[in-house]
């Protein structure tokens, strides 16, 4: 495939200016799907443990005759989602068909809505690296359904193109969404790669401190369509928009933006158009690749939904849930910087990688929150980078919280916790499990140190007049000796110890 | 008259999936036809000051519970597959790409 | 009541009684059915699958009965089901080749209760295609035939379970209306059919044509049966969002209040001028059903009925708002029928995509009027044409929603005459829709404003000597208004004709 031409960054955005829109998906984590009293896969901690077809009933089936009910709760997030992104709830809203064919989708139309979503005409605050607030406009928020899973086999790649059939696993079909919709974001110039991943950072921090959905990208339960289109700097019409599909990281968001504004700057300022299409995010290349144009076939015949009713949420049900909504993740920084003690550049460390979450979360565990933030925003967030994807979500705060008393209470060193974080980011279970299993408790055992020590000795006879003479950091040959026979699993400051007081009977 | 062609019963064809041949997208048009020409007269009745009713008895916020209900074995889901594999449903190479 | 003939030809409420007081048994009486679906369907192609299960059912049935328990008022009795309503252990068609063979699941909601109820379900009753028609011709599996006639329509959708009455297959039957598919097939086979309130039954399990008009009902030959059976199948169902959560009062009291009283002084009865041959469709109307409808007006009348005209401007463009609101709905009902999760699946001679797999077998699984349907409600919801078609129906819906409230000021119940003809020959309409819609004029209004309506047969025309059906029409809610004016008048009726009208039917066989 021949590569895009690309046009350099600075240069684009002197002759172009950016427009972005966003639309994000986000899971809902309700105990039920959207429509049907199917327990809800987005809501567990592994969607695909109990295999494909597990999770559905008649109406996820789309089979003859199922009629859809909606889950109460998933209303109730929905709304409170739409308040926390600073929306007006509507008095009446409603369900909507959105009809086309598609072999995800149960009943060939997906229930949505349309003309009148449950949330609209919102603001949120997003802050940038080093501290700059953008105001990004909120179209609307609505409730809708997803769609099932599909596995493409056979052909080369697993993708869709050259595959000699597909499967389908309908377990994801049905679990409620709600898309969130931006206004054009007008006027980032060359901010807009860092504005749109701020943009989707500040989402994900909305849902989570809400507590309505596992918000995990690398998961799905968050996915970012991302829309971008150039007009010539001091031009009033917009330019043509791409929309690029499911970016699955918040660093993707920055890189597929700041790739398509290359990408169309080349097109333009060759003299060519940027076809309306959507485009997909390739993570391992870093670019996009053409999609589906948008064309007259995109007629979705959207109609209201006759099997549901109108959601007319009470005026007390409104203000029940905005009572009981957690702050807001401006003022939630702000309290959060002076109850950790943080320094600025420490806090922004936090919050530029998206780690504020998990840092609370963790402190919220028992951690102190110098740990917290040592261990996200080090270790771990090395582990993420080498393997290219967001530190958030990579391990369980509860679990970073165990590993950091593990550390205090002198039953890891250092060096081993980094070995268990990085065998729990790999699935080999629980800190504790990982300990066991692998034998990478710390050996404090005092007999089975001196024996190490005495061999040691044995060996560099010298070592202990030297000692006794005052070159105490002889014994660091020692330590060496017995550490390596430990296999690192000693407590290095416990085997000085023994040497010196050996030196000294 | 009606705006009904034979053109623009194959692009409904293809927005409904269904394969019709060309005699019956001739006989179709012409029958379509005479049925829009006769439905068309609601138009003349509906006025900007009327409200649409979409359904018949006016109900809202008719909810259910968030507790989860029984579900569908894949041996059930599945039976009555025209082609299943490995516990899901079997389709043939799809060609156009995500909505 | 002891011989095959008695007990196909006894009301349901009789059987019940009879079963329950063990004077015969639920087993001999499935057994007479299932004898005389053996005996005539061969001619009348009622049934599209006979239950195998029927008198193993009957027999569980008697047990329990012997055993002192106590069932519904209907249990014992056997039942006829459309097949547009699943059905655990028997396929579920909707009268089309698409789910030829296809075994829901799961019951639909009407069908569980009757189960709960002890009545014995016999099979699934013939219908066209997705309940798209008005004589059952558009049937995958072959035309039902009128048992006063097997030459003529048995109405439709309905048209197999109106024609098991008829023929005495089937001492009840479940229907569902969309349009008049239960009370048009009522009127011209002289059978009993209701259209509930719209949320008076649900609607879980009955595979959709038009989700905001469709309603499960009751068809018999006796008014208080269909209240019998309505009383089984109603209330509410958490699974269906529109269904209602009122509290109904019992619809059988309602009939058998009607037929004690003897009169209806203070009703008043309000003839929908639209709707009978007076109106601006009214060449439309056969003469002998206009004169059968003008003696039931008279005999209301002599029994204290206050007989009032009402207009209704609206309704003369329900046929329009119907057949764009319809098929748009069914245009998106009839999507999931692509052939991956369940149905046939055509694949075109050398593979394709999915895309390609589920155009074939949609073309191929499809009849003619689905089609045209699907295709004009395609056409009713696209872009650029949804404001004057669709949105534009359902406008008018409004106005017909406002005609039933200015009308219901000044009659308590509305009427007319339940299909402007008797059944016409097979064949004589089917490749005319225009004309074949016509068939609902009388009908439609109830569906798009969501009230109850009734069909029962006032007598046969002098020309044809084939039945004729009078409709009656209530606020939403007022169901039990329906089953009391009806078993009133057909008491009435059958004190002149010195018995039902169904002991006037030619014999089968
Ligand atoms: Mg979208
Ligand atoms: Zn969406």
């Amino acid at each position: 495939m021949p590569r895009d031409a690309l046009m350099d960054f600075d240069a684009a955005l002197e002759k172009y200016e950016p427009v972005l829109g966003f639309e994000v998906h986000v899971e809902l984590s309700t105990a039920t799907k959207m429509f049907s009293d199917a327990p809800n896969p987005a809501t567990g901690d592994d969607a695909e443990a109990a295999g494909p077809n597990t999770a559905i009933t008649p109406v996820d089936l789309g089979l003859p005759g199922s009629l859809p009910v909606v889950n109460e709760t998933a209303v109730r997030y929905s709304i409170s989602l739409g308040l926390a992104l600073g929306c007006r709830i509507a008095e009446s809203s409603r369900f909507a068909r959105k009809n086309y064919f598609y072999p995800d989708l149960a009943k060939n139309y997906q229930i949505s809505q349309y003309d009148e979503p449950i949330a609209f005409e919102g603001e949120v605050e997003v802050e940038l690296e080093d501290g700059t607030v953008v105001r990004v406009p909120i179209e609307r928020a609505h409730m809708e359904e997803d769609a099932g899973k599909l596995t493409h086999v056979g052909g080369a790649t697993g993708r869709i193109h050259g595959a000699e059939y597909s499967l389908v696993d309908y377990n994801r079909a049905g679990v409620p969404l709600v898309e969130i919709v931006t206004k054009p974001i007008y006027g980032t110039a060359e901010r807009a790669p860092e504005v749109g991943r701020a943009y989707v950072g500040a989402i994900r921090e909305i849902v989570r401190g809400l507590g309505i959905s596992q918000a995990r990208m690398e998961r799905g339960n968050l996915r970012c369509d991302a829309n971008v289109s150039l007009r010539p700097r001091g031009a009033e019409k917009l330019g043509t928009r791409t929309e690029t599909k499911n970016v699955n990281s918040l660093r993707s968001v920055e890189r597929a933006v700041r790739y398509e504004i290359r990408r169309q700057a080349a097109i333009l300022d060759g003299g060519g158009t940027i076809t309306q299409e959507t485009r997909h995010w390739h993570e391992d290349r870093g670019e996009t690749s053409a999609g589906r144009p948008k064309s007259d076939a995109d007629d979705y015949r959207y109609f209201p939904e006759p099997d549901l009713l109108p959601v007319e949420p009470s005026a007390e049900l409104i203000e029940e849930l905005r009572a009981a909504l957690p702050e807001a993740p401006a003022v939630r920084r702000r309290r959060l910087k002076a109850d950790w003690g943080f320094t600025d550049e420490e806090f922004r460390d936090v919050a530029n990688s998206g780690l504020l979450v998990e840092v609370a979360e963790t402190v919220a565990a028992g951690a102190a929150p110098a740990q917290a933030r040592k261990w996200w925003t080090g270790e771990i967030a090395r582990i993420a980078n080498a393997r290219t994807t967001d530190p958030a979500g990579l391990i369980s705060p509860v679990h970073v919280s165990e590993i950091v008393a593990m550390v205090e209470n002198g039953e890891l060193t250092d060096r081993l916790a980094r070995q268990v974080v990085e065998a729990v980011i790999d699935g080999e279970g629980s800190p504790a499990e990982v300990v066991t299993t692998r034998g990478l408790q710390v050996v404090s055992d005092d007999s089975a140190l001196t024996a190490a020590i005495d061999a040691a000795l044995a060996e560099q006879p010298d070592v202990l007049a030297k000692i006794r003479d005052g070159k105490v950091q002889a014994a660091g040959a020692i330590i060496g000796a017995v550490m390596k026979q430990m296999r690192g699993q000693a407590d290095a400051a416990r085997v000085r110890e023994l040497i010196l007081e050996r030196a000294q009977s | 008259m009606s705006e009904i062609t034979p053109d623009l019963v194959r692009h409904l064809a293809g927005l409904a999936r269904i394969a019709l041949s060309d005699a019956e997208i001739q006989r179709l048009t012409g029958e379509l036809g005479q049925i829009v020409d006769s439905v068309a007269k609601v138009s003349e009745v509906a006025t900007a000051d009327v409200p649409a009713t979409s359904h018949p008895i006016p109900l809202t916020n008719v909810f259910r519970d968030d507790v989860p209900g029984p579900t569908l074995s894949p041996a059930a889901a599945l039976a009555g597959a025209p082609e299943a594999e490995s516990d899901r449903f079997k389709v043939s190479a799809i060609l156009g790409e995500e909505q | 009541m002891s011989t095959a003939s008695e007990l196909t030809r006894a009301s349901a409420a009789d059987l019940a009684a009879a079963i329950a007081a063990r004077e015969v048994s639920s087993a001999e009486v499935t057994r007479a059915h299932l004898e005389r679906i053996g005996a005539v369907d061969g001619d009348v192609h009622a049934f599209l699958h006979v239950s195998e299960a029927a008198i193993a059912t009957a027999e569980e049935v008697d047990r329990r009965l012997a055993a002192g328990e106590r069932l519904g008022p209907l249990a014992g009795v056997p039942v006829a089901i459309k097949d547009v309503l699943c059905t655990i252990y028997m396929p579920s068609t909707a009268g089309s080749r698409i789910l030829e063979g296809w075994v829901p699941p799961y019951d639909a909601t009407p069908v569980a209760r009757l189960r709960a109820a002890g009545l014995v379900p016999l099979g699934k009753t013939n219908m066209d295609e997705f309940a798209m028609g008005s004589s059952t011709e558009y049937s995958a599996y072959g035309a039902t035939r009128n048992p006063w006639d097997l030459t003529r329509i048995p109405g439709g959708s309905g048209g197999g379970s109106a024609a098991a009455l008829a023929a005495f297959e089937a001492p009840l039957a479940l229907g569902s209306d969309t349009g008049g598919s239960i009370r048009q097939p009522a009127a011209v086979t002289g059978t009993v059919g209701v259209k509930p309130t719209y949320g008076g039954v649900s609607r879980y399990g009955a595979i959709a044509l038009a989700s905001s008009l469709d309603q499960v009902g009751p068809v018999s030959r006796s008014v208080l049966d269909a209240a019998l059976l309505h009383d089984v199948i109603g209330g509410h169902d958490p699974r269906d969002s529109t269904s209602l959560r009122d509290a109904w009062p019992s619809f059988a009291d309602a009939a058998r209040r009607g037929a004690e009283e003897g009169t209806l002084r203070g009703l008043r009865v309000g003839v929908v001028r639209e709707l009978t041959a007076d109106g601006p469709t009214g060449d439309g109307f056969q003469a002998g059903v206009t004169q059968r409808f003008r003696e039931a007006l008279g005999i209301l009348a002599d029994a204290g009925a206050e007989i009032v005209e009402v207009d209704a401007p609206s309704f003369d463009y329900g046929i329009a708002a119907y057949y764009l609101i319809l098929p748009a709905e069914a245009s998106s009902n009839l999507a999931k029928f692509d052939s991956v999760r369940f149905g046939l699946r055509v694949t075109p001679p050398g593979g394709g995509t999915v895309e390609q797999v589920m155009a074939a077998t949609r073309e191929a699984g499809f009849g003619p009027e689905v089609k045209r349907r699907v295709i004009l409600g395609t056409y009713a919801l696209s872009a650029g044409y949804y404001d004057a078609y669709y949105g534009s129906a359902q406008k008018v819906r409004t106005l017909i929603q406002r005609d039933f409230a200015a009308a219901f000021e000044t009659a308590d119940v509305l009427v007319s005459p339940a299909a402007p003809t008797t059944a016409f020959p097979l064949g004589a309409k089917v490749d005319d829709p225009l004309a074949m819609y016509l068939n609902d004029l009388t009908t439609i209004p109830a569906n798009l404003a969501g009230v109850p309506g009734i069909a029962l047969p006032v007598g046969l025309a002098p020309e044809d000597g084939l039945p004729v059906g009078i409709q009656f029409m209530a606020p939403a809610r007022a169901d039990d208004r329906l089953y009391h004016v009806g078993a009133a008048l057909e008491r009435l009726l059958q004190e002149r004709w010195g018995g039902p009208l169904h002991a006037q039917a030619p014999a089968l066989g």
